[in-house]
């Protein structure tokens, strides 16, 4: 075994110091990219994915019928409003479904959202996909401006059996500081 | 002396069964008021009662040791100091114990994760330091408000004597009806808070930009009360649940009223009011919302001083936008989605009339409105 | 090695500059309990405002720097440097060896301690006040809501943690490198297999503590999301890798604790320890599963079931080797020829408190009755039952056990068991009534309370300051046996008492092993 000193106590300290960076290291370089990917497959957080999903076409499964809900929360200091168009729709796996949500900027100066999505049951994270989505990118609304923010998806076939509610939450938080504009005037 | 340890020892574990704990000096956890609820403290007892008879069975073992194998009687001691059966042994029983215990733990688990084929959904969002209640409908305007703590001030800091319900009462509770199964999506607007109900047996965290779900059947009609689970700033210990279960119908009846108070919010913020109305309501408003940082006279504390303020005393329109927007980056929060047009305008009135500002300025409910849509 | 001995050197610079393993551990000593009465001094704080309802003494904002500051002071300053400071003092002696294997970090070690702890102490003076977050510091509430003195908490703890990390590969470099020969690892003290266990332990999660709070540095000032969902970052990833830190952090505050305790049972039961191989192999078991059960901490949170399944079961199989200890030490005693001096009551209250520490410890560990108990005062009476009852105990029984072989002179006997007592009694009418208000729905980290809890608080409180003012005793009897004790010479000090540092003289001296004894085919321990 490589040997870091003459001195076998040196020595021994030594490769104990090599062992506490490496899981200095561990936290940045394994568990982080470790958390995500774990999310990421088994949707443990309710994530979902944050690029677009391209649609294999396939059959839709018309003996399931799935209730998907949308809620839409501002978080502190995020004066937008904001909402889903539809509350709730009535979808079947591997049926493509178009819906809108509604934000306004009530302020004086230009504004950039993101939004945050969160899926429930965390087992169905996976299986819900997202083929357009504007939280897939920051969004910018000048003051006063509003928009029709869409959202498109497919809930998979092989969501399993026993669930029947998907709740997709989208988190509305202030990035205006984090893009380099202006926060908007107070 | 060992008939009085045993009677002692009935006596708490007679305490600690449910018909004969009271409120008052509880030792024990309640089963609750729901299904779920019993066998979680059906599992509890399980648990603890298994444990008690380990530990009466090992210290029994300590102290005959403690007793008679002492140097003072005389006892030359023994040598011996292994034996790999014993050892095998007290590895395998505790395990097979284990074992054990964890199928009903398991069974129990995987019904407190049963969320689907909910009747009924509700948003639940937690905030420094209340908590906002949604109840999701599929269709029209959906109910919702903040709860906040009731107790007053004087009743906390000694000056009056305390409620019965001291920290656990709230100007806005939770209603659901029974024999109904609610689906509870936890969320939460700022940094992670907790929701939980003793006697219903759930509490799941409310993490801020994601969302949880817990569920619940409740099969008694009552008033349950819970708080806060998870330190979220300095007012954590402010933050109550109040839950009322009620009949179908009063549920129904109650949701109507509910909506019909909130269409009558937005109708009320087109009329004009006195300065002494506006007065009253922002008082009550001030010391529900603004008193606990910004002091009983306006003083200041966590947040700055409303008396002499430049904010009080200058212009109505930064007034206004401190007031509905938050300030961003501090623990000011927008409070324009937490209060009616009417509460905010009452208390923008107040906070300019009192203290000693006498600025004269009245902000009307409609004005507020305006501010809003710009 | 010369053979220029002169004393140790004379005034401030002899403790500023020493390298000797004994000057060191008493240092570590006397910090670790000037650490004790600090964070006993905010204890006493959060029990004052406690004992009624209502707010009579401090702000809410105020109670919580209380709370946060005692959880982090008597965690980082007073338990783990008081183990460390036994370490230093009794392992190279243990094992036959002169000095730790560097001696010169072992300095460093300590003396980086103060600078430390001045840090955060300071930040009760800094605008916004101390941190108040709880010694678990979750992000968001210690991110982007911390008052600024979160910066100061944050270089504190890296400081802290430097400390044990060098402390840690002192320890194992010593054990591994520099027993006597003939001390193999499996005649090892079982104190110092514990503390070689909870070395490995630190140094594999100490760094990770270390990571942590640098995320949550950057997260802060230099605008990364590690914790922030609006960046694509998640809160909960900080409780895991916090936890991952977490839950090993408490086997490490355990274990050492563990190991004085074998050594001392079996000493006032003049009988061998039993299982002494069962008990390493318990050790290293529990030692390892701590790895690998850190969500049990987190069981509300919304995992998902599987997750949530794993580690309840793997939680719950901790107490096998837990079980395993505890059924050796009685097993020790068992047709053991017992006298019962202070070291003995305070190993005997440990060890039936411990226990009872350990039975609430596996009721938390069933998920769904979790979800009634998390967060509540039943976590908070379950965990000063096995740190406060278990490490603080065990640690002040090793002080009585070991200060006439480190000072040539014999502790008070009656004082120490009018100690011991008070304490009991003290201690288990603080927290035993605690189970209680968590199981009734009262909530923990709040200043303040519905009123159906007031009884049991008072109570509480009125037990914690009686177990505060018998630390003073404590504090006393230890000064007047330095100052003017009864003197002993006798190397055996306790009759019972069998390993390499009861054959050195009494007082031990400066150097002991220079020459390395040979250790025979009899076990060196006890």
């Amino acid at each position: 075994m490589l040997r870091l000193s003459r001195n076998p106590g040196a020595d021994t300290a030594l490769k104990l110091t090599v062992v506490a960076c490496a899981m200095f290291a561990f936290v940045f370089v394994v568990m982080v990219p470790l958390y995500n990917v774990m999310c990421d497959v088994l949707g443990i957080n309710g994530k979902t994915s944050g690029t677009a999903y391209t649609a294999v076409p396939a059959a839709v499964d018309t003996s399931r019928e799935i209730t998907v809900q949308f809620i839409a929360t501002n978080n502190d200091g995020m004066p937008w409003v904001f909402r889903p168009e539809v509350r709730q729709v009535k979808v079947h796996p591997g049926e493509a479904t178009d819906t809108v949500f509604y934000a306004a900027n009530p302020t004086t100066a230009m504004m950039v959202a993101q939004a945050i999505p969160s899926v429930t049951p965390s087992r169905a994270a996976g299986f819900f996909h997202k083929t357009e989505c504007f939280c897939f990118d920051q969004q910018p609304l000048d003051g006063k401006a509003s928009a029709q923010m869409p959202l498109q998806f497919v809930v998979d076939q092989d969501l399993p059996e026993d669930i029947r509610t998907i709740t997709l939450s989208y988190t509305l938080f202030d990035v205006t500081a984090m893009t380099g504009n202006r926060v908007a005037v107070r | 002396m060992l008939c009085k340890k045993i009677m002692v020892f009935a006596g708490i574990l007679l305490s600690s069964l449910p018909w004969v704990a009271q409120a008052q000096n509880q030792v024990n956890m309640s089963p609750g008021v729901t299904e779920i609820g019993a066998e979680i403290y059906d599992l509890h007892m399980l648990i603890m009662i298994i444990c008690v008879i380990i530990g009466l069975l090992v210290f029994g073992v300590m102290f005959y040791s403690i007793i008679y194998h002492r140097k003072s009687r005389g006892v030359v001691p023994s040598q011996f100091h292994e034996s790999t059966k014993v050892e095998i042994a007290w590895t395998a029983v505790p395990f097979f114990i284990l074992v054990a215990m964890a199928v009903p733990a398991t069974s129990t688990l995987l019904e407190v994760y049963d969320n689907d084929e909910a009747e009924l959904d509700i948003l639940i969002t937690g905030y420094q330091w209340k908590w906002r209640y949604e109840y999701l409908d599929a269709a029209g305007e959906p109910v919702a408000f903040f709860s906040n703590l009731a107790t007053s001030q004087e009743e906390i800091y000694n000056t009056e004597s305390k409620g019965e319900n001291y920290l656990l009462e709230v100007d806005e509770p939770l209603v659901i009806p029974v024999d109904t199964k609610v689906r509870f999506l936890i969320t939460a607007n700022d940094v992670i808070h907790s929701w939980w109900v003793p006697e219903i047996s759930v509490k799941r965290d409310a993490i801020p930009g994601f969302i949880n779900e817990a569920w619940s059947k409740v099969t008694k009609e009552g008033i349950y009360r819970g708080q806060c689970t998870e330190l979220c700033g300095a007012y954590h210990g402010f933050m109550p649940v109040v839950v009322h279960a009620v009949s179908r119908e009063e549920f129904d009846g109650w949701m109507a009223a509910k909506r019909a108070e909130q269409a009558s919010d937005l109708a009320a913020a087109s009329v004009e009011m006195s300065l002494e109305a506006l007065m009253s309501e922002g008082e009550a408003v001030y010391n529900g919302q603004c008193m606990a940082c910004h002091g009983a006279s306006g003083e200041g504390g966590v947040g700055k001083a409303i008396a002499g303020s430049a904010i009080a005393l200058g212009d109505v329109s930064t007034h206004m936008d401190v007031s509905i927007r938050g300030v961003s980056g501090t623990a000011m929060q927008a409070f324009g989605t937490q209060l009616s047009d009417t509460e905010m305008a009452a208390v923008i009135t107040y906070q300019r009339n009192a203290f000693g500002n006498n600025t004269g300025d009245i902000v009307q409910p409609a004005d507020v409105a305006s501010y809003k849509q710009g | 090695m010369g053979a220029h001995h002169h004393g140790p050197a004379r005034g401030i610079t002899r403790w500023l500059f020493t390298t000797n393993h004994k000057d060191i551990g008493t240092m570590y000593l006397w910090f670790s309990f000037a650490m004790f009465i600090l964070g006993g001094a905010f204890a006493m704080i959060i029990r004052a405002e406690l004992f009624q309802p209502g707010m009579q003494l401090v702000e809410p904002g105020f109670f919580n720097q209380m709370t946060t500051l005692h959880g982090l002071v008597m965690v980082f300053g007073a338990i783990m440097p008081s183990f460390v400071g036994l370490a230093n003092w009794l392992i190279p002696m243990m094992i036959g060896a002169p000095d730790m294997a560097l001696p010169r970090m072992n300095n460093w070690s300590f003396w980086i301690l103060p600078p430390g702890f001045l840090m955060l102490a300071s930040t009760l003076f800094m605008e916004g006040g101390a941190p108040a977050f709880g010694w678990t510091f979750y992000a968001p509430l210690s991110t982007t809501y911390a008052a600024p003195s979160v910066t100061f908490f944050i270089f504190a703890i890296h400081v802290l943690g430097m400390s044990s990390i060098m402390g840690s590969i002192n320890i194992i470099a010593t054990v591994m490198n520099m027993r006597a020969p003939g001390m193999s690892y499996m005649k090892l003290p079982l104190f110092v297999w514990t503390w070689l266990i909870t070395a490995f332990l630190l140094v594999a999660v100490m760094p990770v503590l270390a990571g942590a709070v640098t995320m949550m540095l950057m997260d802060i000032h230099f605008g990364t999301s590690f914790f922030s969902a609006a960046g694509g970052g998640d809160p909960v990833l900080f409780q895991h890798i916090f936890w991952f830190f977490g839950h090993p952090e408490v086997y490490i505050i355990i274990l050492p604790a563990f190991g004085v305790v074998s050594q001392i049972i079996p000493a006032f039961s003049r009988k061998p320890l039993f299982g002494y191989a069962s008990m390493v192999y318990a050790t290293a078991s529990i030692a390892f599963l701590s790895f690998i059960v850190w969500a049990h901490h987190m069981y509300t949170v919304g995992m998902p079931v599987a997750g949530e399944l794993y580690f309840m079961y793997a939680t719950m199989l901790i107490a096998v080797p837990t079980g395993v200890k505890v059924f050796n030490w009685i097993s020790t005693m068992w047709r053991g020829a017992l006298s019962f001096e202070t070291p003995m009551l305070f190993s005997i209250g440990f060890l039936v408190l411990f226990t009872i520490g350990g039975f609430t410890g596996l009721m938390l560990s069933i998920a769904p009755a979790d979800f009634q108990y998390h967060d509540t005062y039943f976590v908070v009476a379950h965990f000063h039952y096995v740190m406060v009852a278990g490490a603080v105990f065990s640690m002040t029984a090793a002080v009585y056990f070991w200060l006439p072989k480190w000072t040539g002179r014999m502790y008070n006997e009656t004082m120490g068991k009018v100690h011991f007592w008070i304490s009991f009694v003290g201690f288990n009418i603080t927290f035993f009534p605690q189970h209680f208000v968590g199981l009734a729905g009262m909530p923990r980290r709040v200043p303040d309370y519905a009123l159906q809890f007031a009884d049991f608080n008072m109570m509480s409180s009125i037990g914690a300051f009686v177990y505060g003012a018998s630390q003073i005793l404590f504090l006393y009897n230890v000064i007047a046996t330095i100052v003017a004790g009864e003197k002993v010479t006798d190397e055996k000090v306790w009759d019972g008492a069998e390993g390499l540092e009861w054959t050195v003289p009494t007082p031990a001296p400066y150097h002991t092993f220079e020459v390395p004894p040979k250790v025979g085919a009899a076990p060196a321990h006890g």
